[in-house]
Formats: structure tokens, C-alpha cells, sequence
């Protein structure tokens, strides 16, 4: 059964792509995409339900489905949906129609990439996985060929392939200091690296962690290594920036997790865990730092995707069952706000042409339910209640408050109150501020590009109200098994 | 572990080789004309590709032979080509934008070994591997990194940065055919396609960025800011 939906999920998007090449045909493309992460979607919803029970290996070792892989999958699946079905409605208004088969060929293969990584049971696997999903999302990010789009992407390949090489020699040094206690063949496989690990020299295991939490984190645009982060985000086409931030970074947390919990089991004292955090701290001041000063729309989206990843960072570095638990559900609830944002921001930005916010007025006079829509998720997205961000920042912060790092609790506090008043300052410019001239009447919002607002906001709402007891005890389990039995250290 | 128990011959042949590798990499640093760089990165390729049949000759693992061969092929003449064609294709014939003088990178590198060996000294002696091949390996392995990165922060010219790339995985293949021979075979070969995959990409790029942005200097990309 599990089997028979992992290979769904792969092969739906795979058959999806070699169909789309071979027909070329622009609106066949869009419906098999469409059809294709359907699927995928589908498939993906029961797995965390599914991956609780018994151990789940398949393909000699290669793939696994544990419930943490489950969980990213189905984040994954989630915004591949809504930013395919939202593609069909954006893409059409860029003029290219020819080149839309390679469009969709790309993103659907994008969205591939960034399901399987999770389901990697091999470290160097998984860093294969996580090295294609740049190499597709590249071509996908300068699709528009404009200068901004080409060097936006030039950089988005030469720093994250300069981090990704760094968490290569991280793998390298994991294998060898396992060929120590395994023998010099083994299968990498992530649960017999976390059995070796007591057995490793600490010291080569903790310069092998660092070297893969900042390989990964550049990927996971953890600050300093953002960089490539606002460009690449920015100046994609506005579903392929959804599908970047909602699915790919989660994708490139897993492995950072999976590693933690690795050198977790070798009790090696508070530095990996300090590392984390001091790195989730630092991604949430930057971001800050950014978004109070920032013109570009896409841009502010860029970096709130930079303080999301810092939050998530935090909340796995505090661990323990709350900090685990609100680092996951605050994947999904990012995953979710971030597509509406990120497709408010597209839409805006074709209807006014701009992607200058100082240019974009009275927007809930001129789009009253897409305007609504986005606003909702503005005041979402800065952590307000009642929405789900805000339950699963409170649990991080309460996790942060229990632990050794309540200096970082008390930061991210203070930062996320910055972030609130500076996003929100931005929104009530664009909504409320009159109008420089009465602009011409504007295209209305194609239904194509509603609908995937209103998919991702209402989940938003109801996870935000109800925190349902079943999610509760599947984090637990979770977090259970990223501690391999013994409870993460609460120190 | 192969390492711990090495004839005396095959041990100077593998320091050889990794010493061999890291001059070379200072070539490149010290270097100016891109082709240069190119013919040095191609004899780098050919020196690991030998290094890793000395492995597969001396610790029994005939699929390194494999690797040897693709290796060789891959990353020795394939690469090395397409890169040329690339260079000739763009008339540059030689980096014009130094931040840091080619004499300034050399000291700088030299530092980086310095640094690559003190760690490697330190990890090494925790394994109760010290005065082995293994210090060797590791320092060059760190030091190519290093050596990578400073050529990415230092070269504007978009052939030095793909090359820049190229060297910081040389390095780990390098270190790995030493430190970990029996490392899964599926992941080399994978590895050695994706670089190939890697570079087609950056050919592409390299021609858009020359065709919308009229340049290839990294320097020039400086739209997005802030």
C-alpha cells in the first residue's frame, strides 16, 4: 500500500513530464501538470497516517517512509498542488505560450525532485536529490529571461552548488568516521549512521555536522548563506517562488534534522544544537533587518521566507517534544501561507506591472476578495492570531522559554514584533494609502489564480482554531523517533 | 580500513599524488590566463583518476578502476572541453577583474593549507591515525576546499567561478579515494554524471548571462541588492 503511493508520487510527475515533452501542446501541458500533482497529492495524503505503523523500506534500503518523511511530503505535495493549479491561471498572462511546455516539463519536474529527497533513506542519496532540485529550479527561476532573472539564477547555482559541496564533504566525513565502526563498506543508510554514531570520534563528527549544517543550511537559506535566497525567489515566475519556498526549503530541512538527530545519539554535548539555533537567531535578524527597509513585494516575501526558516531552525535547536512539535506544524502552516502569499504577490504584480511596492495602491478598493484573501494572509504570516502560524510560533517560543537558549526565545520574540509592525506598515501602504493618480480600471484576477488562495486559507484558519489531538500525538511520534527512543534533551 | 596497513610504496605514491594535486590547484590560483586553468584542472582530473586505480590496485576494490576510467574521462577530457569551447566561444582569454592580486591569493591559500592542517592534524591524532597518509589526505582535502572557495570570493570572470566549483569537488574526490574507497559505488558514478549535468548548465547560463546581460564578470550583477 505504502509502496504503491510512494511509487505514485514519483511516477505521476515523471509520466507527467515525459507526456508534456512529447505532445508540446501548451494546454495539454498545463492539464497534465495539473493532473499529475493531483495525483501526487492524493497519494501523499495518507502517508503520515500510513508511515506510523511498522517500518517502511523499500527498493534495497534506498527509500524510506518514516513519519517525518511523510509529514514533508505531504507539505510538499500540498504547495505543488496549489502552485500548479494557480501556474495555469499566472502563466498565461506572461505572453508564452510556446515555451509552456518547457515551463511545465521543468516544474513538474521540480516538484518531483523535491518529493523524493525526503523519501531518501541514503545520506548521499538524499544529496543527490537535494543537488537536482537545483539544477531543474535554476532553468526555472531565469524562465523569464529578463537580465534580473539570469543573474538572480547565476547566483542561486553558484552559492547554494559551493554550500551543497560543502554538505558533500559533510557526507564524506559522516562515511568515514563510520567506516570506522561499520567497516570500510556499508549501506549509508541514516539509521545505521545514528547507531555507529555513539561509537564515532567526536570530534570528526562534529567538524562532519557543522560542515552539513552549513552545506544544507544555504540551501535552507539560514543567513549568512541566504543570499541567493530574495534573487532566486524574487525574480521567478510567482508559482515556481511558492513551489521554492513552501516545499524546497522544507525539503533541504530534512536533511539538517535527519543529521542532528545522527549526532544527537553521540551525545556530543550543547554545540550542534547551539549551532542550530544561533543560526535560526541570526536568519530571524537579518530578515528583520530586510523586510523593514524593503521596496521590492517579491522581495519582502523572500525575506519572510528567510525569518520562517529561522523559526523553524530555532524551534528543531530547542527540541524537546514542544520545540519539535511546533517546528512541524509550523512547516505546514508556512508551507500553506507562504503559496497565498507568494500568489497575492504574483497576481499584484501583473495587474499593476509593478513589482515596486511604492507603486502598488488601494488594492482593496480595486480586488476586494483577492485583496481580502491576501491581507488575511499578511497579518497571517506575521505570526498574528487566529492563525495557524501563531499557534506553532507560540509552541517554539514556549519550547525556547523551557530550554538552554532563552536568550533566543526572548530574540526571536522581540524580532517577530519588528517583522509584525514592518510587514503589516507595508500592507497598510499598499491597501490604504490614496493613490498617486486614478490608475485605469485593471484585468480582474483569473478564478484560476483565486482558487489556490482560498485552498491555502482556509486550512490556515482551521489549523490556527483547532490543533486537532491526532497531529498532537503524531509530532510525538515523531519526535520520538528523531531521538531514537531516549526524549531529546531538555537541558 | 585501507590506510592503517599501506605498503611504504603505495603510501609515497598516494602522498605524492595528493601533493601533486594541491600545486596544482595553486596553479590555478596563481594563474591569470583562464585557459591555463583549464589545463591545470584537466591534469588535477587525470592525477585523481590515477589515484583512484592506485587505491582500487593496492586496496582490492576493482570497481575503482571504473571510477578511474570515468574520472578520466569525465572530468579529465569532457569537461575540460566543453569548458574550452565555452572560453573560446566567450573571447576571454584572461580574468580582468582581480579583487585580489594573483601574489596576495598565493599567500592566502598558503595560509588555507596551513589552517586545512591543523585540523586535519587534530582530527587525525584523535583516530590515532597521525604521521599516516591519512593527515595528507584530509589536509589536502580541506585545503582544496579552501583554495576553492577564495578562487568563487576572488574571480569575477564566470569561467573562474565554474572552475572555482570544479576545484572544491576535486577536493573531496581526491580526500575520498584515500579516506573512504568503499564508499557506494552508485554514488560516485551518480556524482560524476551530475557534475556533467552541472556544467551543461552553466554553459546554458554563461550564454544567456552573455546574451541578456552583455556580460560574463560577476561583477556586473549587481541589479539585485537589498
Amino acid at each position: 500500500m505504502v509502496a504503491a503511493l510512494l511509487l505514485a508520487i514519483v511516477l505521476a510527475p515523471s509520466a507527467a513530464i515525459v507526456l508534456i515533452l512529447l505532445t508540446r501542446r501548451p494546454r495539454w501541458a498545463e492539464g497534465l501538470n495539473l493532473t499529475a500533482s493531483a495525483i501526487a497529492f492524493l497519494a501523499a495524503l495518507p502517508l503520515p497516517a500510513l508511515s506510523l505503523s511498522g517500518r517502511h523500506v523499500y527498493w534495497n534500503r534506498y527509500v524510506i517512509l518514516d513519519p517525518f518523511g511523510a509529514w514533508v511530503i505531504l507539505c510538499a505535495a500540498i504547495v505543488y498542488l496549489l502552485a500548479s493549479i494557480y501556474a495555469v491561471g499566472y502563466m498565461r498572462l506572461l505572453d508564452e505560450e510556446e515555451r509552456l511546455p518547457r515551463f511545465y516539463a521543468l516544474f513538474a519536474g521540480f516538484g518531483l525532485t523535491t518529493l523524493i529527497g525526503p523519501m531518501m533513506n541514503s545520506a548521499g542519496l538524499y544529496w543527490i536529490a537535494i543537488e537536482l532540485t537545483t539544477l531543474v529550479s535554476t532553468f526555472l527561476v531565469a524562465f523569464e529571461r529578463a537580465p534580473e532573472a539570469i543573474e538572480a539564477a547565476w547566483k542561486y547555482i553558484i552559492v547554494v552548488s559551493g554550500g551543497i559541496s560543502l554538505a558533500l564533504l559533510g557526507t564524506v566525513l559522516f562515511y568515514w568516521a563510520g567506516s570506522f565502526v561499520l567497516g570500510p563498506r556499508y549501506d549509508m543508510t541514516w539509521a545505521a549512521l545514528r547507531n555507529a554514531a555513539p561509537q564515532m570520534n567526536p570530534a570528526l563528527l562534529l567538524l562532519a555536522f557543522l560542515l552539513v549544517l552549513i552545506g544544507y543550511g544555504t540551501k535552507v537559506g539560514l543567513a549568512p548563506m541566504h543570499t541567493w535566497l530574495p534573487d532566486a525567489h524574487s525574480e521567478g515566475p510567482a508559482p515556481v517562488s511558492a513551489l521554492l519556498s513552501g516545499a524546497l526549503l522544507n525539503t533541504a530541512m530534512v536533511g539538517i534534522v535527519r543529521y542532528l538527530a545522527i549526532i544527537e545519539a553521540a551525545h556530543p554535548g550543547p554545540l550542534p544544537r547551539a549551532a542550530l539555533v544561533v543560526l535560526g537567531a541570526f536568519s530571524l535578524f537579518v530578515a528583520a533587518m530586510f523586510i523593514v527597509r524593503q521596496r521590492g513585494i517579491k522581495r519582502l516575501m523572500a525575506y519572510s521566507s528567510v525569518e520562517h526558516m529561522g523559526i523553524m531552525a530555532l524551534g528543531f535547536g530547542f527540541g524537546g517534544p514542544l520545540g519539535v512539535a511546533g517546528a512541524l506544524y509550523h512547516m505546514i502552516n508556512h508551507s500553506l501561507n507562504k503559496s497565498l502569499m507568494f500568489f497575492g504577490a504574483g497576481s499584484m504584480m501583473r495587474s499593476y506591472e509593478t513589482k515596486d511596492i511604492g507603486a502598488i495602491r488601494d488594492v482593496g478598493r480595486r480586488f476586494p476578495v483577492v485583496g481580502a484573501l491576501w491581507l488575511a494572509g499578511a497579518v497571517a504570516i506575521t505570526g498574528a492570531p487566529p492563525f495557524g502560524l501563531f499557534a506553532s510560533e507560540f509552541t517554539i517560543l514556549r519550547a525556547g522559554l523551557r530550554g538552554a537558549h532563552v536568550w533566543a526565545a526572548m530574540v526571536m520574540a522581540l524580532l517577530l514584533i519588528v517583522i509584525f509592525i514592518a510587514f503589516l506598515n507595508h500592507f497598510r501602504m499598499m491597501y490604504f494609502t490614496p493613490p498617486d493618480s486614478e490608475a485605469a480600471s485593471m484585468r480582474p484576477v483569473s478564478a484560476w489564480c483565486v482558487a489556490p488562495m482560498w485552498l491555502a486559507f482556509v486550512p490556515l484558519l482551521v489549523f490556527g482554531l483547532w490543533w486537532p489531538e491526532t497531529i498532537w500525538q503524531y509530532f510525538g511520534a515523531i519526535t520520538h523517533e528523531l531521538s531514537a527512543g531516549t526524549l531529546m534533551a531538555l537541558r | 580500513m585501507l590506510v592503517a596497513h599501506l605498503s611504504p610504496l603505495a603510501a609515497s605514491l598516494f602522498s605524492l599524488i595528493a601533493i601533486a594535486s594541491l600545486l596544482l590547484a595553486f596553479v590555478m590560483l596563481g594563474s591569470r590566463w583562464l585557459r591555463h586553468y583549464l589545463y591545470a584542472f584537466a591534469l588535477e582530473s587525470w592525477l585523481i583518476a590515477a589515484l583512484s586505480a592506485a587505491v582500487g590496485y593496492y586496496g582490492q576494490y576493482p570497481e575503482l578502476y571504473l571510477i578511474a576510467m570515468l574520472t578520466a574521462l569525465f572530468r579529465g577530457c569532457l569537461l575540460p572541453y566543453l569548458l574550452l569551447r565555452i572560453v573560446r566561444r566567450l573571447k576571454v582569454a584572461r580574468e580582468l577583474h582581480v579583487v585580489v592580486q594573483a601574489s596576495s591569493s598565493l599567500v592566502i591559500g598558503a595560509f588555507a593549507v596551513v589552517f586545512a592542517l591543523t585540523v586535519a592534524t587534530h582530527i587525525s591524532a584523535g583516530l590515532g591515525l597521525a604521521g599516516t597518509v591519512v593527515v595528507l589526505a584530509l589536509t589536502v582535502m580541506l585545503s582544496m576546499k579552501l583554495i576553492g572557495f577564495l578562487m568563487l570570493t576572488v574571480r569575477h570572470e564566470a569561467i573562474s567561478q565554474i572552475l572555482g566549483l570544479l576545484v572544491l569537488e576535486n577536493g573531496i574526490f581526491l580526500g575520498s579515494q584515500i579516506l573512504v574507497p568503499g564508499m557506494p559505488l552508485l554514488l560516485e558514478i551518480v556524482i560524476l554524471f551530475d557534475l556533467l549535468i552541472v556544467v551543461a548548465c552553466f554553459g546554458l547560463l554563461v550564454q544567456y548571462l552573455l546574451s541578456r546581460v552583455g556580460t560574463t564578470s560577476s561583477l556586473h550583477l549587481r541589479r539585485l541588492v537589498g
